[in-house]
Parts: structure tokens; sequence; C-alpha cells
């Protein structure tokens, strides 16, 4: 029995990041490196990685001192081992895939300050479980690398009218170049308008767009739950007067 | 840089650049947190606007020599980002103190945002992107200052423009934090026009 509840305790710890409390779409979090690197989609998705990485790590550390730090200096000891995560990964990004790391530049530097890593070790890994606060890192990592790895793909599509794999990601390639599919090519985007979500105005503007659909998916699902409950609701009160009589 | 230019024009046209063309928020994407959370309304968005550009400009002031006559003779210039972070976060917790002290009012109208300033992106983006593009003092000071007035003067009309579209009557789904970052996107295409004026 506590097995069981133990089991459904992890489960919601990975699950609810990915898309119930999605870090960047639900939560509205973690929006500097959202719109600064998402020009292409392979910078999104190595920024993902790369933030899934530091999230985890720096998830298990705070989870593992929770019982050893004392409260008044929490939050600098949080900031100090994330600190110490980013300084890794900057050195080995800057080694294994320096193109990623030129196209980062100083956003790879301020995930120290992102909300999303601070916020979790905050509000989850302090309180839970060394195991709880992995999965809960993995699990809000995955949903951050998609929620931008979308922006990505919808930026660069736009924006020059194709989707390049292979620039960033050395290793993927075909015949020594970089692979790119055409999608929108000699299209309004391809040509004039485009160019315009390649720009940073364009983050603003596909976030924002992005954020009102989400917005009216979860509206028009409140208002059919709303209208579900009260056709269900309805019936109940006649067959109770019915049941009186 | 031209050596005929005097140092003067070459800082004043730098902090133009960062002011206006470079725009930490609209161009460069740092602090969006604190911008679309706290530019609901006026009077909270130029508090946050001041205290940012303070901190911003000490931690500068602080971060270059520390870089430059600490790190780098130690020989441990890539511990950079750690240094950074504990300098602005005690630098805060500095400011907060003695505008308590001295200025109890100023303090109360700070208030919480002071604390968030330790992960305002802006404040460790700027020190960070100093040292890293091996900009002057005085580069990195009119990096600062530019930055600091470009953040104030966009947080202050975002919250003017916000103030006034509670008014409006928005699509449900785009109320709130949608239809703001429509409204930054058209500002910074209105910035992206300036590009040509700094080269």
């Amino acid at each position: 029995m506590s097995d069981e509840i133990a089991r459904n305790r992890h489960k919601e710890s990975f699950l609810s990041g990915i898309i119930k409390q999605n870090p960047l779409f639900v939560a509205i979090l973690g929006m500097c490196p959202a719109l600064a690197v998402t020009k292409t989609f392979e910078a999104s998705f190595g920024m993902g990685l790369l933030f899934t990485f530091v999230l985890v790590c720096s998830n298990v550390i705070v989870s593992l001192l929770r019982k050893v730090v004392p409260e008044e200096i929490e939050t600098p000891a949080h900031i100090v081992i994330i600190a110490t995560f980013v300084t890794i990964v900057k050195m080995l990004t800057n080694a294994l895939l320096p193109e990623l790391y030129s196209s980062l530049g100083v956003f790879l530097s301020l995930l120290v300050v992102n909300c999303i890593v601070l916020g979790r070790s905050e509000s989850f890994a302090k309180k839970n479980t060394v195991f709880d606060s992995f999965l809960d890192g993995v699990g809000n990592g995955i949903g951050y690398t998609l929620a931008i790895s979308i922006i990505g793909i919808i930026r660069e599509i736009l924006g020059k009218g194709s989707l390049t794999v292979g620039k960033i990601f050395t290793f993927i390639s075909y015949n020594g170049s970089p692979i790119t599919i055409p999608i929108l090519k000699n299209s309004v985007f391809d040509v004039s308008m485009g160019k315009i979500f390649s720009n940073p105005a364009g983050g603003f503007i596909v976030m924002g767009i992005l954020l009102a659909i989400i917005a009216a998916v979860v509206n028009y699902n409140k208002a059919k739950k709303k209208a579900a409950a009260k056709s269900a609701a309805k019936p109940a009160p006649n067959t109770n007067l019915g049941g009186a009589k | 840089m031209n050596a005929t230019v005097p140092f003067i024009v070459t800082f004043l046209l730098a902090i133009v650049n960062a002011t206006l063309m470079d725009n930490v928020v609209l161009i460069r994407f740092y602090g969006i947190c604190s911008f679309v959370g706290v530019s609901n309304k006026v009077k909270p968005a130029f508090s946050m606007g001041v205290a940012v550009a303070f901190v911003t400009i000490f931690a500068s002031l602080v971060c270059w020599p520390l870089y430059n006559f600490v790190l780098v003779p130690a020989g441990i210039p890539f511990m950079d980002t750690v240094v950074y972070i504990l300098v602005i976060a005690s630098l805060v917790q500095l400011v907060g103190l003695v505008i308590k002290k001295y200025s109890p009012a100023l303090y109360k109208a700070f208030g919480i945002y002071l604390p968030l300033i330790t992960t305002n992106c802006a404040v460790l983006g700027v020190a960070q992107g100093n040292t890293d593009s091996g900009l002057s003092f005085g580069l990195s000071m009119a990096q600062a200052i530019g930055t600091s007035a470009g953040f104030l003067i966009i947080i202050f009309l975002m919250a003017c423009i916000r103030s006034r579209l509670d008014a409006m009557n928005v699509p449900k789904a785009f109320k709130g934090i949608p239809i703001a970052l429509i409204v930054a996107g058209i500002m910074s295409i209105a910035l992206i026009g300036l590009g040509g004026i700094g080269s």
C-alpha cells in the first residue's frame, strides 16, 4: 500500500513538470533565455538540455543538503550550488560543443539567476527526498526543453523559411554539411516579412501568441467542465424531490 | 576605436547605444521576469527600475576590478560567475541595509522588490558581459549606466501602457501577460528602427 503511494508520488513529481505545471508555458518563469536564444531550433534545444542538466544536479545536491543547511542562509547556499554547476556546464560546453557555447553567449551564465532553477530548489528540492527531487528536475527539464524547442522551431521556420540541423550539434550531418529542410522557401516569410521573427521583436510576439493560445485552450476546457458539471448537477435535485415525495 | 575621437565621445556614444539601440529588455532580453511581473502599475515599476539601476551600476563598479585585479592574477577567471553572483547578493543586502537606515520611506517603496533584484538577469548579465567581451573599465561603466537607463525607461513606459490596457477591451485569451508581450514586441520593432544611429 505505502509502496503504491510512493510510486504515485514519484509519478506525480515527474509528470507535473512536463505539461500540467510546465515551467515556461504555465508557470511563465524563465522567460529570458526562452526569448533570447530561440532564434534557431538547435540553439533552443541545446539550451534546454543544458538547463535540464543544471536543474537535475542542483535539485539533487540541494535535496541531499536539505537537513544540513541552516534556514537563514538557504537562498545564498542554493545560489552557490547552482552557480557551481553552471560553471561546470560552461566549461564542458566550451570544450565539447563550442558552436553551442558561442550561440548561447552570456545566457549560459545567466542560468544562475534562472527563476525556474532557483524556484524548484526553493519550492521542491529543499522539502523532498533525493529521488523525488531528481524526478522533479528531469520532468521540469523535459517540460522546459519541449517548450523552448517549440518556440525555436516556430521562429526558425517563420524567420528563415527553413529548418537547419547539424550546425551546432556537428555530429549530425549529411555528407559533412548541416542538413537544411526548406519549408517556407520563396514564400512571403522567406523574402521580407519573416525577418521580423528572427529579430528580438519576433520572440516577444511568438511567445505572446503562444501564451494566448494556451490561455484560450485552458479557458475552453474550464467552460466545458463547468457546463458538464451544471448539466450533471441539474437532474440531481429533481430526483431528490421525487424521492422526498 | 579611432584614436582621434576623445574618450568622452566614445563614452557617451556607448551609453546611448546601450540605452536605446541595444536596449536591455527589448533587444538583449535581460530581466524579462521582473519586466513582465512588476510592470502592472506605474509606481512600483518605477521603484523597481531605480533599484535595479542602482544595483547594476554598483555591481559593475565592483565586478570589473575584482575580475581583472583578483581573479585573473590568481589564475581562476573561470570562477567569475560564482564570484559575481555572491557580490550581487551581498550588494543587494548592503543596499537594503543602507536605505533602511537613511531613508525608511524609500525602503518602504522598494519593499519586496529589493531581494528580487538578485535574480534579475540584467545585473549579472551586464557584469558578465563586460568581462566576457574584455571591455575597458570606462566602457564597462558606460554599459552599466546605459543599461540601467534603458531598463528604467522601458519598464516605466511599459507600466504606462499596461495601466491603460487594463481599461481596454482585450480578447479574453490575450488578457495579462500575452498582450503585454505583444506590446513589448511592437516596442522592440520601434527600437530596431533606431539601429543605424550608433554605428
